[in-house]
């Protein structure tokens, strides 16, 4: 009982060093958290939900510190009109957000409107992160609740003219933040939210997003370069009927991202897509952990992940759908890969699948492989050395993960970043 | 052009020989044919000459011109103005057709030290080839060879040889899965490369894409070598009797 008893008080002293906001209507949301928190405590290394990834780091009171990674390149998606909402070591930055208004859309800040006693949020705040830590606990999650500092919350009336932008900036080498977003799109009400930058030293972020009947919401981030980031993030998704809910990550470099989505369809005909796509090199450990709950009719959900691994790196996933009774006419795929470019790295995968309905069509499938010998002598046959034939190749196989990206502005844009790291990379 | 000496190859994962002492000369402006039954060493010999990895050369040399191929990179090769049409295409899943021949145009040119063709240069380009051989601007864009049909997977050779422009092209069973109309316009495709300064060897297991694209020299190869050498009227020789016939006469 040694272990769980210094669990135990890796729990409390983590509590202990943080401090709860004050704040009108989230607080009873923030103590049920907390108390969640307390009664499951922090991951451990022998939970099996934490198998393939060491949580220590994520648990600590002291923050690893992690170098302010440089770089001369333009922002991602700084070619897109957005509106801009920018935190710096998870500190609100106003000179350099936008204005947050915007029609068909209203924004707050989670800080600064906290103190009010009501707020449409009040009704959300918690609650999906709630409902995701059941059958699995996701402490983190309950953690970020109990104690996020700051945060957006936005309600989606109508169709913004331009996706919310959110941009975490990483200037404190041991900073440690905690931020939470709620989303509601109302019904009829579509929104893209993007997210890019690395955040802090050690990043916990959850972000809520409640999908009324027909609504849409779409998101896609960039989660920074910088090598030593940790990162752990829930995405807690909950959809009405004929609503479309499409997430895509993509991720390059970080010595720890843990990324947790979890989905439940609980209006008929709705739509859910998760993916992302990876390059991870040398101490890189990256980790998707998803779980789709389908709850009613017809709906479909659709996972696809790809990773490009070096030199030691390695990249986790676990995927899960969950087919309720009742739940017919599901359509569920999931398709998880990794190209191992070495046999030094490695790709651990644990796709499940649990069905309790008996009409629905649900596949997956998980692959790990290396460069395809016959497609690199075809392409240096043709006059490609055999460097930039690799890239091509290790860029075609992360492609089919950034096509899941709808618009196809921001998929273009994501495919041309990752070729120009391709080609630094190798020279 | 292509001149091979004396080439012996084995596999190198066991201990196969394959080739036993190659000699084959292409002079430039030329088409070559090499005939043979399965397992004489064809395919085996355009690999060889392309770069494929799984081969030793135990014995002999093959250069282009003055330079000796078998000391370079396939990609090196390719520069130097060799092409081999694959037997089996390979099919690229997520790489456009258009990318990768453009990816390649420019490799080749910057390997030569010239310039490399402006996007829209090469749009010009690509659009009037494949026009002539007849694939649409549909399949430019699809990725190469993913759901081509044989014909279509042929066709793109051709396309790709003719937007290379190398100096010796080697054509590694081009007829098979052909059939006679697509075997027509690939033929035409060929032909239309012909010219002074290129050399061809065309590897085949039957004279009717001969018909089609006339050699000068056909050859026969069994067991590694190459058994006898003579005019067109050799394939037609094959065509009637089979390679019984020469293969009991050489032994």
């Amino acid at each position: 009982m040694a272990v769980a008893q210094s669990m135990t008080e890796a729990t409390d002293d983590r509590i202990a060093a943080l401090s709860m906001p004050e704040g009108g209507w989230s607080q009873a949301a923030r103590r049920g958290a907390l108390a969640r928190l307390q009664d499951m405590g922090l991951p451990k290394r022998r939970d099996e939900y934490w198998k393939f990834t060491r949580p220590d780091t994520l648990n600590t009171v002291a923050v690893p510190e992690a170098a302010i990674f440089e770089h001369d390149e333009a922002p991602v998606f700084g070619e897109v009109d957005r509106l801009k909402v920018v935190f710096v070591d998870g500190v609100f930055d106003a000179d350099a957000s936008d204005d947050l208004s915007l029609e068909g859309i209203e924004i707050d800040r989670l800080a600064a409107v906290a103190k009010a006693d009501i707020h449409w949020a009040k009704e959300l705040y918690g609650t999906l992160e709630t409902a995701g830590q059941s059958p699995v606990a996701r402490p983190h999650a309950a953690l970020n609740t109990a104690f996020a500092e700051d945060g957006v919350l936005i309600r989606v009336t109508g169709t913004p003219s331009k996706p919310v932008s959110l941009i975490y900036h990483h200037r404190d080498t041991t900073s440690d933040a905690i931020l939470h977003h709620v989303v509601r799109v109302e019904s009829g009400a579509s929104l893209t939210v993007l997210e890019n930058g690395p955040a802090a030293a050690r990043f916990n972020k959850v972000m809520e997003v409640d999908v009324a009947d027909g609504g849409i919401f779409h998101h896609v981030r960039a989660q920074g370069r910088d090598h030593e980031r940790r990162a752990v993030t829930h995405i807690f998704a909950r959809l009405g009927t004929e609503s479309v809910f499409k997430t895509f990550t993509l991720t390059v470099n970080g010595q720890l991202t843990r990324n947790e989505c979890v989905v439940e369809l609980t209006g008929d005909d709705a739509v859910a897509h998760v993916a992302g796509a990876c390059v991870g090199d040398g101490d890189f450990h990256h980790d998707d952990t998803v779980f789709i709950t389908h709850d009613a009719v017809n709906c479909e959900s659709r996972q696809v992940f790809k990773k490009v691994l070096r030199n030691g790196a390695t990249g986790v996933f676990q995927g899960k759908i969950l087919v309720r009774e009742g739940a017919q006419k599901t359509d569920g795929y999931q398709i998880s890969q990794s190209l191992l470019l070495d046999e030094d790295s490695q790709f651990l995968a644990k796709p499940e699948l649990e069905i309790y309905a008996d009409d629905v069509a649900c596949s997956h499938g998980s692959t790990s492989g290396a460069i395809d010998e016959d497609a690199l002598f075809y392409l240096r046959s043709r006059g490609v050395p055999e460097g930039p034939a690799t890239d091509l190749l290790t860029l075609a196989f992360l492609a089919e993960a950034v096509d899941e990206i709808e618009d196809e502005a921001i998929s273009e844009e994501l495919v041309n970043r990752l070729r120009g790291w391709l080609d630094r990379r190798r020279s | 052009m292509l001149e091979i000496k004396n080439l012996h190859v084995k596999l190198e994962e066991e201990d196969k020989v394959i080739l036993k002492g190659v000699n084959l000369t292409v002079e430039a402006g030329k088409v070559h044919a090499i005939m043979g039954p399965n397992g004489s060493g064809k395919s085996t010999l355009s690999y060889v000459l392309s770069g494929r990895d799984g081969y030793e050369v135990t014995d002999g040399s093959a250069h282009l011109g003055d330079i000796d191929l078998l000391e370079i990179e396939p990609e090196e090769r390719a520069a130097a103005g060799l092409f081999l049409a694959f037997q089996y295409p390979v099919e690229i899943p997520g790489v456009g057709n258009m990318t990768f021949l453009r990816t390649a145009v420019n490799a080749q040119r910057k390997a030569r030290g010239e310039e490399e063709m402006s996007a829209a240069e090469f749009l010009k380009v690509i659009r009037a080839r494949a026009k002539d051989l007849k694939i649409d601007a549909e399949m430019l864009k699809r990725p190469v060879n993913v759901g081509f049909s044989g014909g279509e997977k042929k066709r793109n050779e051709i396309l790709q040889m003719a937007m290379l422009e190398p100096k010796m092209c080697i054509l590694d069973e081009t007829d098979s899965g052909l059939d006679v109309d697509a075997m027509k316009l690939v033929s035409e495709g060929v032909n239309a490369l012909r010219s002074e300064g290129r050399g061809f060897l065309v590897i085949t297991h039957y004279q009717r894409l001969l018909d089609h694209i006339k050699p000068d020299v056909v050859h026969i190869m069994a067991d590694g070598r190459i058994v006898k050498t003579g005019g067109p009227e050799l394939a037609l020789e094959v065509e009637t009797n089979g390679y019984a016939d020469i293969l009991s006469e050489v032994a």
